[in-house]
C-alpha cells in the first residue's frame, strides 16, 4: 500500500460486491434508457416503472431473503413454494372468517402470513443448522412440502371474496406529479400498490440489518468462513438459523403482498420464482459461495429481469419462449462477468487462459 | 478395531438407504401383500408382459436410476449439482426426435444413429456447463441455471411448436417391451448403463482420480490430476447418461413433448443422491448408493398411489418422508444414536471402556 493518502479525504477503493452492484445499477439504466429511446411509449410513462414495481414486488422480497441466505453461504428453494401454500391459506382463511373490518383482515392476514412463513424458517434452520443437513436437501423438501400443502387445502382456484380485504387491495398511493394526461384531458396520477411500498422497506430494513446490525455482520462473517467466525466467538449455528428464519418469514411476507396483488389462491402460484429470484440475487453481484452480497443490487437485479420481460412482451415477441432464452442469456451474461471481474480484480477468480499473462492488481 | 471400523464404513453408507428400502417393503408387507404379486399379462401389441407394483417400480425408476449415477459423479467431482439435467433431457429428446423425423422412417439405423447424435448433442451441452464449472470456476448450481431455464426453450425450437408423434415397433420395443422378453426394456437400460460405469471404475483410476478432486483439488492437482479435465469427464457422463434417460422417456411415451419430459427429474435426482448417502458437498461416491435412492424415491411415490393417495397431495408425503431419512442420516443424530447404544452396552463400566470402543 504504497498510494499517496490524502489525509483531507482517503478514498476507499470499491469491494467487490460493490462493484458488481455498481455494474448491474448501470446495466439496468442503460437497459431502461435504451427502452424509453427505442420503444418509447409506455416506457416513457412514470406508471410503467411503478407497474413493473407493482407487478415483481413479491419477487424483490423474496430475493431479499435469498440474499440474506446466499451471503450467509446456504440456499434456499423452498421460498415459491411458501408463497403459494401462504397465498392459499390467507385466501380460504379470508373467504372462510367473518371478519369484515378492513384493519382486522389486513393484520390478521399478515399474521397468518407471516405465522407460516415462520414455522417453516424455524423448520428448515434447525434441521439445517443444528441437525448439519445440506441445505439443499432440506430446502428441497421444504418446497415439496408446501406444494403439497398447498393442493391439500384446494386443488381449484380460491378467489378472495371478503369485502374487507378488498378494500385494502383497492388502496393505491397516487401521486399526481408523476402521473399523466390521457388522451380526454385527465390527469391519470401515476399508482403504486401497498404491496410495492412494503417490497421497497423491505429491501431498505434489510440493507441497513446487513450492513450495520450486529446480527447481519455475523452472516457475512459465517458466509465468508465459517471456521474463522466460529474462532471468533460468533454462534454460527444460532447466525446461520437467523438467516433461514429471515428468509422464511419474507417468504410469508412475500406471499402477503402476492394474494394483495392477485387475490387469489393457485396451486401453481409462483412457480419456479425461487430460481428467479437466485437469477436476481447473482445478477446484483451476490455469490452462491458465500460473504459477498448486497440487497440493493439484488433489487436492481430483479428490475433487470423484469425490465427485459417487460421488452420483450412490448416488442411483440410475447413469447414465455423469447423471455426464458434472454434470461439464460441475461444470466450466462452476468455470470461470466463476476468471473471476469473478480479474475481482474486478482480475488481467486478464474484463471482465464486468455489473460494468464497479465499480473493481477493490487487493490 | 480398526478392521471393524473399515467394515463399518464401507457399509455405513448404504446403511440408511437399506433400512429405509426394508422399512417401506416391511410397510407395504403389512399393508396389503398383494402389493408384492407378479404377474404375466398381454399388453396391447400381444406380447407377454411382466405385471405387478414391484415391476412397476423398477421399469419407471429407469430414467431416474439412470440419472442419479450420472448426478453422482458431478457431484463427486465439483461438490454442486447439476440441475438442468431436466432441460437438457428435452433438448436430447428433441434431437432424438428430429432425427427420426428428419429421416422420416423409424428403423433400427435411423434409431441409433439418432441415439448416437442425441448422446453427442447432450455431451456438448453439458460440456458448456462443465467449462463453466471447471475453467470459470463458477458453482455448479449457477452455472447449470442458465440451461436449466432456456433448455426447455432450446428443445422447443429444435422441434417447433408440435409434439411430434414416433409411433413405431422399435420404438414402443426400446420404451417397453421386446416382443418374447418379458421384462421392461428400460431395465436392461439401467443395467447396461451401471455395468458400463461399474467396468470403468474398476478398471480405471478413474473413481480415485474423481474423488481426490472433490476432496481437495488443490492436492490433486499437486499429485499431478488435472482438476479440469476430471470435471469435464464428470459432466460428459453425465450428458451421456441424460441422453440414455431421454430416449427411453420419449420412447416409452411414443412422443415428445418438450414441456414434459423428464420434468423435475433434477430434483429427483439430487435426492436420490442424498438420499444414497453421499455428501453433496463432493469427494467419496457410491453410485450403488444412488441407483438405491432412485428406486426408494420410486417405491415411495408407487406405494403412495397404491394407498388411493390423491397425486396431488403426493408432494406432501414425499416431503415428510425425505425429511425423516435425511435426519436419520445426518452426522449429528447418528453421533447421538451411537453415544446412546454405546452407554447402553456398557451401561456397568467405567467411562474409559467408552472410549475403548469410539
Amino acid at each position: 500500500m504504497t498510494r499517496p493518502v490524502n489525509p483531507v479525504r482517503r478514498r476507499e477503493p470499491l469491494t467487490d460486491a460493490q462493484l458488481l452492484m455498481t455494474i448491474s445499477i448501470c446495466i439496468f439504466v442503460v437497459m431502461y434508457a435504451l427502452a424509453m429511446l427505442l420503444l418509447g411509449g409506455g416506457f416513457l410513462k412514470t406508471q410503467q416503472l411503478f407497474d413493473i414495481l407493482n407487478d415483481n414486488a413479491y419477487l424483490i422480497i423474496i430475493a431479499c431473503g435469498l440474499t440474506i441466505v446466499m451471503i450467509g453461504g446456504g440456499i434456499n428453494i423452498s421460498v415459491g413454494g411458501v408463497i403459494s401454500l401462504t397465498v392459499m391459506a390467507c385466501a380460504l382463511f379470508l373467504n372462510g372468517c367473518g371478519i369484515q373490518s378492513p384493519a382486522l383482515t389486513f393484520i390478521a392476514t399478515l399474521l397468518l402470513a407471516l405465522g407460516i412463513g415462520l414455522a417453516f424458517g424455524l423448520l428448515q434452520g434447525f434441521l439445517i443448522s443444528y441437525l448439519d443437513i445440506q441445505p439443499f436437501i432440506v430446502t428441497l423438501a421444504g418446497m415439496f412440502l408446501a406444494r403439497g400443502l398447498t393442493t391439500m387445502l384446494s386443488v381449484n382456484p380460491v378467489k378472495v371474496s371478503n369485502s374487507g380485504f378488498q378494500a385494502i387491495i383497492k388502496t393505491k398511493i397516487e401521486i399526481p406529479w408523476l402521473g399523466y394526461v390521457a388522451k380526454n384531458g385527465n390527469l391519470i396520477p401515476a399508482r403504486l400498490e401497498t404491496g410495492a411500498v412494503i417490497a421497497l422497506c423491505v429491501v431498505a430494513l434489510v440493507y441497513l440489518m446487513l450492513r450495520y446490525a450486529r446480527a447481519g455482520r455475523h452472516i457475512y462473517a459465517l458466509g465468508g468462513n465459517s471456521q474463522s467466525a466460529l474462532m471468533l466467538g460468533i454462534n454460527v449455528r444460532r447466525t446461520k438459523m437467523l438467516s433461514y428464519v429471515l428468509s422464511g418469514l419474507l417468504s410469508g411476507l412475500a406471499g402477503f403482498v402476492f394474494l394483495m396483488h392477485k387475490p387469489a389462491g393457485n396451486a401453481s402460484v409462483a412457480m419456479r420464482s425461487e430460481m428467479d429470484a437466485i437469477a436476481a440475487s447473482i445478477i446484483g453481484g451476490t455469490l452462491l459461495t458465500g460473504g459477498v452480497g448486497n440487497v440493493i443490487g439484488t433489487f436492481f437485479g430483479v428490475m433487470i429481469l423484469a425490465t427485459i420481460q417487460k421488452i420483450i412482451g412490448l416488442s411483440g415477441l410475447n413469447d414465455s419462449w423469447w423471455q426464458d432464452m434472454a434470461n439464460g442469456a441475461m444470466l450466462g451474461f452476468f455470470i461470466l462477468l463476476q468471473s471476469v471481474v473478480l479474475f481482474v480484480r486478482g480475488k481467486g477468480g478464474p484463471k482465464l487462459p486468455w489473460l494468464k499473462k497479465e499480473k493481477p492488481r493490487q487493490s | 478395531m480398526s478392521q471393524r471400523k473399515k467394515r463399518s464404513r464401507g457399509l455405513g453408507q448404504l446403511l440408511i438407504p437399506l433400512v429405509a428400502m426394508g422399512l417401506l417393503l416391511i410397510f407395504n408387507l403389512f399393508r396389503d401383500p398383494g402389493f408384492f404379486s407378479i404377474g404375466i399379462a398381454t399388453n396391447n401389441s400381444g406380447n407377454a408382459v411382466l405385471t405387478g407394483n414391484l415391476i412397476s417400480i423398477i421399469d419407471s425408476a429407469s430414467e431416474l436410476a439412470v440419472i442419479s449415477m450420472g448426478m453422482t459423479l458431478v457431484t463427486a467431482a465439483c461438490g454442486g449439482q447439476d440441475i438442468s439435467v431436466g432441460a437438457v433431457g428435452a433438448i436430447s429428446g428433441a434431437v432424438f426426435a428430429k432425427v427420426l423425423l428428419g429421416f422420416g422412417s423409424i428403423t433400427g439405423a435411423t434409431v441409433v444413429l439418432g441415439f448416437i447424435l442425441s448422446v453427442l448433442a447432450t455431451i456438448l451441452f453439458k460440456l458448456f456447463n462443465g467449462t463453466l464449472v471447471a475453467v470459470f470456476r463458477i458453482q455448479p448450481m449457477i452455472a447449470t441455471l442458465i440451461l436449466y431455464s432456456c433448455g426447455r426453450s432450446i428443445a422447443y425450437w429444435i422441434n417447433g411448436d408440435a409434439t411430434p408423434q414416433l409411433n413405431s415397433p422399435i420404438l414402443s420395443a426400446m420404451g417397453m417391451t421386446i416382443p418374447g422378453i418379458p421384462i421392461p426394456t428400460p431395465i436392461f437400460a439401467v443395467i447396461i448403463v451401471g455395468a458400463l460405469m461399474a467396468l470403468i471404475f474398476r478398471l480405471t483410476t478413474t473413481r480415485l482420480y474423481i474423488q481426490s478432486v472433490g476432496i481437495n483439488q488443490g492436492a490433486a492437482r499437486l499429485n499431478g490430476i488435472n482438476p479440469v479435465a476430471m470435471k469435464l469427464l464428470s459432466f460428459a457422463l453425465l450428458g451421456v447418461c441424460v441422453a440414455v434417460a431421454a430416449v427411453i422417456g420419449v420412447s416409452r411415451l411414443g412422443q415428445l413433448n418438450h414441456k414434459t419430459l423428464l420434468v423435475d427429474i433434477e430434483m429427483d435426482a439430487i435426492l436420490a443422491v442424498a438420499i444414497g448417502g453421499n455428501n453433496l458437498g463432493g469427494g467419496r461416491f457410491r453410485l450403488s448408493g444412488s441407483i438405491l435412492g432412485a428406486y426408494i424415491i420410486q417405491m415411495l411415490t408407487t406405494t403412495l398411489y397404491a394407498m388411493s393417495v390423491a397425486p396431488v397431495n403426493v408432494k406432501t408425503y414425499k416431503a415428510i418422508v425425505i425429511i425423516i431419512i435425511v435426519v436419520a442420516g445426518s452426522p449429528v443424530v447418528k453421533a447421538k444414536l451411537t453415544a446412546l447404544l454405546n452407554r447402553l452396552c456398557y451401561a456397568g463400566l467405567p467411562s474409559s471402556a467408552h472410549k475403548g470402543v469410539n
